[in-house]
């Protein structure tokens, strides 16, 4: 599947589009197929995103897979602090990202 | 330290509001992201893999103990209770948001930082020697010099679109504690034959996808034309340096397709004609900022000249490693490691800071400094202080004794914070240190410097380390090459990769491998370099990949 | 040239640029438009022929036309420096310190936006073409 992602614009987290708006979470990510630059460009005239970009994905049994470590780290958030990103209850979350 | 006069804090204020400006600006539409990125990152705003990142000058590394409590408490209301100190002696914060950066910089001007400069293809913060106005080696304090080019260099109206960015480093020792020779214009202010002190300049360092080791171009500039010089060697650049491709932009690049020798002649013919225009301050401009630093009233040398008996064992150490010697007798630069077994090197927490911030008060007149290896330094302590002030690094986690061992390691961001990385580096800088630290090798192998960048760009230095690794992408998996032989000190030279990389288990492997072949070798004294250079590759090459 | 803001008074040249080249071979125009690969310095035995040259800016990330500004300006034309192509306002202060008296971009400018930034910076830190007293000398009166 292919997924938009970018930064909000005012705070810079990470988003993911998941259909009707932005989510914080990968797993809401929805398939855009061949929407991505017409998303993107109308969601960046807009100002809800910065910097948007569409990346290849897999959907799995955890949810949404970007293909990239780049951006499994950018969905779950720095893997040598835990505590500071989305899952920092679930000590194995890092190994997602490899 | 230079404290600000009216003129200064009102640049700085009035860089706030158009920052402020801008940022409304942006958010309400009236510039898109494109207009507004080389604005945003002349203010050190980049957009990073998670969020914003601000980036905060400290110019030539030196800060006060409110200027490092601000710091503290910064991380405190606007980011997540840290900040991470970097190879050239800034600060970043890793969780901004835009509508708050005009905030920031507010709260920074109120105690004389900004983050100006601080990216974008312009002049950065220029850096210095960490031990300067203390080391017992050097000729005079490098800092004023750095000063007057900081502010030559702040808003430069014809070098603010250059087609690369541009570091400068001023030192003033034999000894290079600062990678001068890796920096786009590295100076060593030295003593020429008349006595007089002046400037020799070094062109064309850098490190990156081309490393290369800056050549002289001229080997003494009076002071009194320093400014005039560097506008010269500035508008070269900015005249002929490449803008067809991003990775040839330097001016390494163009001083190496140059030749050094065209380069300068240009340059001093440039020189000629900017001398008659009149642009340097007077050297009453240069008194005036060199009055600011002073040497402090240290207490007479031979009131006592050692600490009192070090006692406890990991206190001798400690002194033993991360003390340096002062040109005071009596006093010390002490070294507060960032880097304990298992840490993410250069990351400091809000209240770290605030404590450090009181020990530069208590026991160091007041000031700090940070290193290019992402150290913090308390410069001027008295010996007699030192146990205490050793106790409290202690009990807070800041007593970590291992400067320029192999636990001391430098490592970028990599790919846990940075856009543009291939790999992590700080996992790795992590296990090394946690590998050495359990195997006790780390305590055997003496100088060691090694250094992990994340990709090319180098930001942790690899190719200067005595052992280097830099982060590659290979097929989408984190892959490592190994460099051995690298220095920035003055004995610059670039490390040499060893061959095929390693996986994240492997390198960890091939750093120890690489050790046991030094331990095995090493001569009388001989640090982990000098063996290196001795034995040459073939050995290592041999243990690796044998 | 209606649309160029300009900080002079003099009459503007109603006649278009040409290239440096152009000029160099064989021309009788007063005025020549510098692109970011030309030589300033090409210019400097004509200046006393020149009344407006142009600048372009093809992209205002490329800032080899402020040293062209200045390289002109200290070999003393006095003649019209005129900013054009990728201009925005958060450069026009700086490209007034090289010595542009003239501006018009491929986007207009708004002039109370200009006004602003022309009036941001209280003072300056360096000597450049623009006759402002930098602060060094101020601070030594
Ligand atoms: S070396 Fe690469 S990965 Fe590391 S901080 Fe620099 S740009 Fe980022």
């Amino acid at each position: 599947m292919i997924i938009l992602t970018g930064n909000d614009l005012k705070s810079g987290a990470v988003v993911w589009w998941a259909g009707v708006d932005w989510s914080l979470h990968v797993a809401e990510a929805v398939d855009v197929g061949d929407q991505a630059a017409s998303i993107a460009a109308r969601e960046e005239a807009a100002r809800r995103v910065n910097a948007p970009y569409s990346i290849d994905a897999l959907r799995d049994e955890n949810g949404v897979r970007p293909a990239h470590i780049k951006d499994r780290i950018r969905a779950l958030g720095p893997t040598v602090r835990p505590d500071l990103t989305l899952k920092p209850a679930d000590p194995e979350a890092g190994n997602w990202v490899i | 330290m230079y404290q600000y006069d009216r003129f200064d804090q009102a640049m700085v204020d009035a860089r706030v509001e158009e920052f402020r400006d801008q940022c409304q600006r942006r958010i309400e539409g009236k510039l898109t992201e494109d207009q507004f990125k080389p604005l945003r990152l002349m203010n050190g705003l980049y957009l990073q893999l998670h969020a914003y990142m601000l980036r905060v000058a400290i110019p030539y590394g030196t800060l006060s103990g409110p200027q490092m409590r601000a710091l503290g408490d910064i991380a405190d209301r606007f980011d997540r209770k840290y900040g991470h100190f970097t190879t050239r002696q800034n600060i970043q914060y890793n969780w901004i948001k835009l509508e708050e950066a005009p905030d920031i910089l507010a709260a920074l001007a109120k105690v004389e930082m900004h983050a100006i400069q601080t990216s974008g293809n312009c002049i950065r913060n220029i850096s210095s020697d960490h031990f300067a106005g203390a080391a017992a080696d050097e000729v005079t304090d490098p800092r004023p010099y750095a000063e007057l080019l900081r502010q030559w260099s702040s808003f430069h109206p014809e070098f603010s679109y250059l087609p690369r960015k541009f570091k400068f480093a001023v030192i003033a020792s034999e000894t290079d504690r600062a990678a001068m020779r890796l920096h786009d214009i590295g100076i060593n202010i030295v003593r020429g034959h008349n006595g007089d002190l002046g400037a020799a300049v070094y062109v064309g360092g850098g490190m990156g996808r081309t490393p290369m080791i800056a050549p002289l171009i001229r080997d003494f500039v009076p002071l009194d034309q320093l400014v005039t010089y560097a506008e010269a060697c500035l508008r070269v650049y900015n005249r002929y340096g490449r803008r067809d491709n991003k990775y040839k932009a330097r001016i390494k690049i163009l001083v190496h397709e140059l030749g050094a020798e065209e380069y300068t002649r240009q340059v001093e013919a440039e020189f000629a004609h900017l001398l008659a225009q009149n642009i340097e301050p007077p050297i009453a401009e240069l008194e005036r900022i060199k009055a600011h630093f002073a040497q402090p009233a240290f207490m007479p040398g031979d009131v006592e000249t050692s600490q009192p008996d070090v006692g406890d064992g990991k206190f001798a150490v400690w002194v033993d490693r991360n003390t340096h010697p002062h040109k005071q007798s009596g006093y010390a630069s002490a070294v507060i490691s960032l880097k304990p077994v298992g840490g993410i090197p250069g990351d400091a927490t809000s209240d770290q800071m605030r404590l450090m911030a009181a020990l530069g008060e208590q026991y160091s007149f007041n000031e700090l400094r940070v290193t290019h290896t992402q150290n913090i330094v308390l410069p001027h302590v008295r010996k007699a202080d030192l146990f205490a002030l050793w106790q409290q690094l202690e009990a807070a986690g800041l007593g970590t004794a291992n400067l320029d061992q192999v636990g001391d390691i430098i490592a970028c961001p990599g790919l846990d914070y940075c856009s543009l990385a291939n790999a992590r580096s700080i996992p790795v800088a992590q296990r090394i240190s946690e590998r050495f630290a359990a195997n006790g090798k780390g305590d055997t192998l003496g100088e060691l410097k090694l250094k992990i960048s994340g990709c090319i760009n180098a930001c942790g230095h690899h190719h200067a380390g005595h052992i280097g690794i830099l982060g590659v992408d290979r097929k989408g998996v984190e892959n490592y090459q190994l460099l051995l032989g690298g220095s920035e000190a003055q004995d610059t030279s670039l490390g040499k990769i060893t061959g095929p990389g390693f996986s994240e288990d492997g390198i960890i492997d091939a750093v120890e491998t690489a050790a046991d072949v030094y331990l095995r070798e090493r001569q009388d004294g001989e640090r982990f370099l000098d063996t290196y250079r001795r034995i040459g590759m073939d050995p290592f090459k041999e243990a690796l990949y044998g | 040239m209606a649309d160029a803001l300009r900080f002079r008074t003099d009459n503007a040249v109603d006649h278009p640029a040409v290239t440096v080249d152009a000029y160099l071979e064989q021309s009788n125009a007063s005025a020549v438009r510098i692109e970011p690969g030309d030589d300033a310095r090409d210019l400097l035995p004509h200046l006393g022929h020149i009344r407006l040259v142009e600048i372009n800016f093809p992209a205002f990330g490329d800032g080899r036309g402020y040293s062209a500004a200045r390289v002109l300006r200290e070999a003393g034309y006095t003649g019209e420096i005129r900013a054009v192509g990728d201009v925005l306002v958060d450069q026009i202060a700086y490209l007034r310190r090289c010595g542009f008296d003239a501006f018009e971009p491929d986007q207009p400018l708004d002039p109370s936006d200009v006004k602003m930034a022309l009036a941001r910076w209280p003072d300056v830190y360096q000597s450049a073409a623009d006759g402002r007293v930098p602060i060094w000398s101020q601070r030594h009166g």
